[in-house]
């Protein structure tokens, strides 16, 4: 029953699959987000209160939502590596850090752009966006973290401590906006049906995006756990072969 | 479906309501994001397998001089 | 499973929901300090000092802003529609500032009086085009209509 679990686990298994499933992950994310952006730039209505700033909901929603997918990730990851020391859950807790710490700091910087005329400012200190800077700021030290402990083995268990405990901050970050009260609003209620006022017009282009956004998260992961494969794998003959018949300048 | 653009004109586009720098930022940052994530790993893969390719093209010259200094060597040890 | 990974699995399991309590129930007695505002009803019970620097929040009450001509000072009331709270501003108000829409104010209360040195406004979680607000300010014109006209006829 284990057996699928152990070879998913082999970093060259995953690198040959991997292979394989980029080129249609990369179709489905250009398919997209060319869609999306183009909805969402051009076909969606001005809103009654934020006028075209409306448009800024479709960059920001995906990539803040996504970026709190990292922090689970990690920590599922880093169970996987305290308890049965697989190599391949480690490589990509490793590259998850820097990808989400890019997603808060965009999700933190778009929000600024979207509140500043929209608010009045372009922070405050309330429950959602503190808790998102925490998480910048937490990813930010689990980096520190892997590059300040020589030993990957070492590295590898202290930064999987570290983002398991780290995970507790995502559900604050996603009920702060109901636990208290804050500036920010609290998710919408999108409706499906054709004639509500937050209808399809609205929620579909954004859901499209989200897709695009989970798209381009995926694919990042993969290229960037590629790489911390052939790395630390550099000295076992399949990548050594793979290096002589790749064929780049 | 197709005819309800929400702009009359292509200036009006760019001009995005009162809210010109804003939209545009968020969607140039975004592009910035994505352009980043996507080819930063390609780079690293290409500069890893170049270094590669040096050290194993190094090791291999040294390899081979050992070899010939070890048969030079034998030569001088056999005259 | 191995009997030790399994070990393994539930001292991660205890330290985790153990970390997990200790962080909820210290935000739990956080919390107060952790809300952005206070409302209208807190400041009428008396929870907040006079001249002490806080930030209030709620709706502004339908047909209560004056703005003056000559400068940018503005009053109006907050509402969170059990009590109200008098505000005092002089300065430039955000796009969205108007009635029945949330503000956050920040400055400290006066007699009973609250003098903002920043208005702030809270964007609602709804989004709608402009033509479905105009339809729907229509119908709701429209429902309203007969009982007007019934009491102007008499």
């Amino acid at each position: 029953m284990w057996q699928w679990f152990f070879r998913l686990g082999s970093p060259k298994w995953f690198y040959e699959m991997s292979g394989k499933w980029l080129p249609w992950l990369f179709v489905l994310m250009t398919a997209l987000l060319s869609v999306g952006i183009v909805w969402a730039l051009l076909y969606v209505p001005q809103d009654y209160q934020q006028g075209d700033t409306i448009r800024i909901m479709y960059v920001h929603v995906p990539v803040a939502s996504i970026s709190l997918a990292c922090f689970p990730l990690m920590a599922v990851a880093g169970i996987i590596t305290l308890v049965w020391k697989m190599k391949l859950a480690d490589m990509v807790a490793k590259c998850a850090a820097p990808i989400g710490a890019w997603f808060t700091a965009v999700a933190l910087a778009t929000g600024a752009i979207w509140g500043q005329p929209i608010w009045g400012t372009w922070w405050a200190w309330d429950a959602r966006l503190t808790s998102m800077l925490i998480q910048f700021f937490l990813l930010i030290g689990v980096i520190a973290l892997r590059s300040a402990i020589e030993s990957t083995d070492a590295a590898a268990k202290a930064c999987a401590l570290l983002s398991i405990v780290g995970a507790i901050n995502v559900p604050i970050i996603k009920y702060s906006v109901e636990w208290w009260n804050t500036l920010h609003q609290p998710a919408s209620n999108f409706s499906m049906a054709e004639d509500s006022p937050m209808g399809p017009e609205i929620w579909v282009p954004l859901v499209i995006m989200i897709f695009a956004v989970y798209c381009f998260f995926v694919i990042s992961l993969i290229l960037s756990t590629r790489n911390e494969i052939l790395e630390r794998e550099r000295r076992s003959q399949w990548v050594v072969d793979l290096i002589a018949d790749e064929r780049t300048n | 479906m197709f005819d309800n653009i929400q702009f009359a004109s292509v200036g009006e586009f760019f001009q995005m309501g009162k809210y010109t720098f804003h939209v545009w930022s968020v969607y140039g940052l975004f592009a910035v994001f994505l352009f980043v994530n996507l080819f930063k790993p390609r780079m690293q893969r290409r500069q890893f397998i170049r270094e590669q390719r040096q050290k194993a093209l190094r090791d291999k010259q040294i390899a081979q001089q050992s070899v010939e200094q070890e048969r030079a060597d034998a030569l001088g040890e056999g005259q | 499973m191995k009997p030790h990974r399994r070990k393994k699995l539930t001292i991660i399991g205890f330290i985790a929901t153990g970390l997990a309590v200790a962080i909820g129930l210290s935000l739990y007695a956080l919390s107060n300090t952790i809300d952005l505002f206070f409302t209208p009803s807190q400041i009428a019970a008396g929870e907040v000092n006079n001249g002490q620097r806080i930030r209030i929040g709620g709706m502004v009450k339908e047909g209560s802003v004056v703005k003056s001509q000559e400068s940018l000072h503005v009053e109006f009331i907050t509402t969170d529609y059990s009590h109200d709270l008098q505000v005092r501003y002089d300065g430039i108000l955000p796009d969205l500032f108007r009635e029945g829409q949330g503000v956050v104010a920040e400055g400290m209360v006066n007699n009973g009086v609250f003098e903002a040195s920043r208005v702030l406004a809270k964007h609602d979680e709804n989004y709608m085009s402009v033509e479905v607000k105009a339809a729907l300010d229509s119908a709701e014109r429209a429902r309203s209509m007969p009982v007007m006209a019934t009491e102007g006829g008499q």
